[in-house]
């Protein structure tokens, strides 16, 4: 998929995060803001980048504030704000790159 | 039939879909349903959100036997048929249909689940339906609704959209909701499925809380909507038969099927007159002590 379009999802709320998507510059460019990132930061950097990965994303730059998200969250945010920047709301696949 | 059609549904809470705070751990409350809401708890910006938090919640929380409905969007929005593909594609447990006014309201859900049953590759009749009835129609339709679906386990009034509807509001005495709520119960009661009543919103009143939920109890109804965990354990207080009653319906079932071999139709237990007419009723005590976990006899 292709990032067409700069698209937000997620809030600052505890257990949420912020994922922002822009066009990259023909990378993958991984900017993370977060309170437990000494602890998680790999982590979290792990989910986002399988997550671009299943949906075939290898040129955004991604920017994630995270406020204690769990996996699944940190997923579907990234998953909503890409498909926020192709402007898709129905047919989605899940099941399929949306796992 | 799907087995949880007619599962211990005593304490339905609803949560919204789009906060990663409420639906990561609701478990801990233990409610017997949780009622994931993607209809008005979420924002109409925020509707395709809500979907991708729902989707991965569904597939990744271990929500350890509470049974997990979706409130989908109501089906005049351009947002219930991907509710409907992203439910079952989750896997939860069963769908809440808002706003319903008549069987084809329920039909055209169910042909819609059908569709992504096949498409997910999900057990055909594993996604139950439940109807939500917020209009005057919707009450005077009832038993119609009851009957539209072999998926349908219950019926649920939704207070806000009915008092409204009927050009009164909510006052919490229930005068308001008399009607609705009698005839749903008949209706639900006829047609062989269970009944839910309407959240009550004044979380400062617990004593009025509690008054309500006697009320419907007394009325039969199989449960409420809750909307705080705070609700939770005055539900099931209420609707968890006491030791008493356990034990009196035992008697009642082991007098019943003991005199019934004897051929005598009509005895007392405990001072009170007993015939076959309160097998049933015994039956159904003794089978919601087990669901609810209190039961410890041998029957």
């Amino acid at each position: 998929m292709e990032i067409l379009k700069p698209a937000v999802a997620g809030t600052l709320e505890s257990s949420d995060a912020q994922v922002t998507v822009e066009p990259g510059d023909g990378k993958v460019e991984f900017n993370l803001d977060s309170s437990v990132i000494n602890q998680f930061g790999n982590q979290i950097k792990k989910v986002v980048m399988e997550t671009l990965d299943r949906l075939d994303i290898n040129n955004v730059k991604i920017t994630v504030v995270d406020k204690g998200a769990l996996d699944c969250t940190l997923k579907a945010r990234v998953e909503a704000a890409v498909y926020r920047s192709v402007d898709q709301y129905d047919n989605l696949p899940w099941g399929g790159i949306i796992r | 039939m799907n087995p949880n059609k007619k599962r211990l549904r005593r304490s339905m809470m609803f949560l919204n879909a789009q906060k990663p705070g409420l639906i990561k751990d609701p478990y801990i409350y233990k409610p017997d349903s949780i009622m994931l809401d993607l209809e008005d708890a979420v924002a109409t910006n925020q509707k395709d959100a809500a979907r991708f938090s729902l989707y991965h919640a569904l597939q990744e929380i271990d929500y350890r036997g509470v049974e997990r409905v979706v409130r989908i969007n109501g089906l005049d929005s351009e947002y219930w048929k991907e509710d409907v593909r992203v439910c079952v594609a989750g896997g939860c447990d069963a769908i809440r249909i808002p706003k319903t006014e008549s069987p084809l309201d329920v039909k055209a859900v169910e042909e819609e689940v059908i569709k992504a049953e096949k498409e997910f590759n999900r057990p055909e009749g594993s996604t139950l339906i439940m109807a939500a009835i917020e209009s005057a129609r919707g009450v005077m339709r009832a038993l119609d609704i009851c009957e539209s679906s072999e998926r349908l386990f219950g019926i649920a009034l939704s207070g806000g959209d009915y008092t409204k509807d009927l050009q009164t509001h909510i006052t919490g005495t229930g005068i308001e909701l008399m009607g609705a709520r009698q005839n749903m119960i008949i209706a639900a009661r006829a047609a062989g499925i269970q009944c839910f009543d309407t959240v009550y919103t004044n979380l400062d009143d617990m004593e009025g809380f509690r008054r309500d939920v006697e009320g419907i109890h007394l009325m039969g109804f199989d449960g409420k909507s809750i909307i705080n965990p705070r609700q939770i354990d005055i539900v099931h207080e209420i609707f968890t038969p006491t030791q008493k009653d356990i034990i009196f319906a035992e008697k009642v079932v082991k007098e019943i099927d003991e005199k019934k071999a004897l051929g005598i139709g009509v005895f007392t237990v405990d001072g009170k007159m007993i015939d076959i007419a309160f097998y049933d009723g015994a039956k159904r005590t003794i089978n919601l002590a087990k669901a609810s976990g209190v039961y410890k006899g041998d029957l």
